[in-house]
């Protein structure tokens, strides 16, 4: 029983993990136009356990947070729900490619995903607000959550060693 | 057994998958038409998350404050030479709105002009700064319980901020004047000039629909009109920051970067909305 609850407390893990990623990304910091470039912290999350394991964090958990995402950031509803299980089909499909790969090349894989994901983004919300919107806010969000997906990873991969240990679930 | 299934659940994944991308853009259609379900939904995670934001606000804002603090120890001796030359300006100003207050309620009562009555301020502070590239809004920790709902008023001792889009029961978002889907009925202050203030998600909004007549100079001051009733007259905007070929660019008031307490307008409760008929006999 004891171990249940442990079982299931450790498969809600990475979503916790995300809502506290994304109750931080709303904090003000009062820097001066930072809260337009402010960095996609989901998106980080939703990758990483898509990558190491996604059987900790479904396409309907990734879903979930995106709706949640979109209910606190106020952007359009489903649009970030939308790009999270966009990106984590992505990675999901292409897990066998990222298999043994080092950190240079699973980061590069990132940025284009994290670009492809804002393109979308940027696409679909001038196209529910009918007029055109400065694509540069949208950019440097992006690249400064490629800039912080190191630090966010190593953060990640200490409380992912630290939380589950390995041999209590064998990745796919 | 299991090589029989496989292809099954690779079938199942498959169409889950696709069913919540189809959800994703059927919420995307819904949303845009501002359905109950979408809004309870969103004020519902807004009041859910409410009270973690504001624990997790208050050392961010502390450490800014104490930042701030320490600049402004450094220009504490011309900040307090500025601050006696404007505190002397003021002071004739003071008389003066006073002697044109007492004359304004003079022709007020002579005219028959009814009374406007004060607004009810509720005073909140900004606990999460959200949006990200896209939406310009802010969250606060008052909701319908202090009395706040969609649509009022936001401002900030400089000016207005915004106005409220969602109202949860602890907490509300307020959508910025220079969020995209802000449009502001707003008058130039000098000439009573007409104009809605469109946002872009930029710093600064545009103003559109202004009399191809109307004169605009840089500098020039933008107040609300109060058009449409949600919002009282003569709330300061901004100032005009540019007037070119493609269009008047206004700059707000309000610095938005430093947002930290805002005073919601509770316009609505405050004036009872009686029709035009039966005001006027009343006065006398």
């Amino acid at each position: 029983m004891l171990q249940r609850m442990d079982t299931i407390a450790r498969n809600l893990f990475p979503a916790g993990l995300a809502l506290v990623a994304l109750l931080f990304g709303a904090t003000p910091i009062y820097l001066p136009g930072y809260s337009a470039i402010a960095p996609n912290f989901t998106l980080m999350v939703v990758f990483y356990w898509a990558i190491y394991r996604p059987d900790l964090l479904p396409t309907a958990v990734a879903f979930a947070i995106g709706l949640v995402q979109d209910a606190l950031m106020g952007t359009p509803i489903g649009l970030n729900a939308l790009l999270l299980i966009a990106v984590h089909g992505v990675v999901v499909t292409q897990r066998r490619f990222f298999q043994g790969k080092t950190f240079a090349v699973v980061w590069s894989a990132f940025t284009v995903i994290a670009l492809s994901a804002g393109l979308l983004g940027w696409v679909l919300v001038m196209a529910l607000v009918g007029a055109t919107i400065n694509p540069w806010p949208g950019i440097f969000s992006m690249l400064l959550t490629v800039a912080l997906y190191p630090f966010v990873t190593w953060v990640q991969a200490r409380i992912h060693g630290a939380v589950l240990p390995a041999g209590l679930h064998v990745p796919r | 057994m299991a090589r029989l299934t496989a292809p099954i659940k690779v079938l199942v994944q498959r169409f889950a998958f696709l069913l919540l991308v189809v959800s994703a853009f059927v919420l995307m259609l819904l949303g845009k038409g501002e359905a109950l379900l979408v809004d309870r939904f969103r004020t519902g995670v807004l009041d859910f998350a409410a009270p973690v934001m504001e624990i997790v606000s208050q050392p961010a804002a502390a450490v800014a404050n104490a930042i701030e603090n320490v600049k402004d120890l450094i220009h504490l001796r011309s900040e307090n030479a500025r601050l006696k030359a404007e505190n002397a300006r003021l002071v004739a100003w003071q008389s003066t709105a006073r002697r044109l207050q007492a004359e304004n309620a003079t022709l007020r009562g002579l005219m028959h002009v009814p009374v406007e009555l004060p607004e009810r301020f509720i005073t909140a502070r900004v606990i999460a700064d959200s949006g990200g590239a896209f939406v310009r809004s802010v969250i606060v920790n008052a909701g319908r319980r202090q009395g706040v709902t969609k649509g009022q008023a936001v401002m900030t001792a400089d000016g207005l901020v915004g106005r409220v889009f969602e109202a949860g029961f602890y907490s509300a978002r307020v959508l910025l004047i220079t969020d995209i889907n802000s449009r502001l009925p707003v008058l130039l202050e000098a000439t009573r000039a007409r104009a809605i203030l469109v946002g872009d998600n930029g710093e600064k909004p545009k103003l559109a629909f202004l009399a191809a007549s109307a004169e605009v100079s840089v500098g020039d001051r933008i107040i609300t009109s109060g058009q449409g009733g949600m919002f009282p007259a003569g709330l300061p905007i901004g100032v005009v920051a540019s007037v070119d070929g493609t269009g008047v660019r206004v700059s707000p008031l309000v610095d938005f970067d430093r947002l930290e307490m805002v005073r919601i307008v509770d316009f609505e409760s405050a004036v009872p909305l009686p029709s035009s008929t039966e005001v006027a006999p009343r006065k006398k």
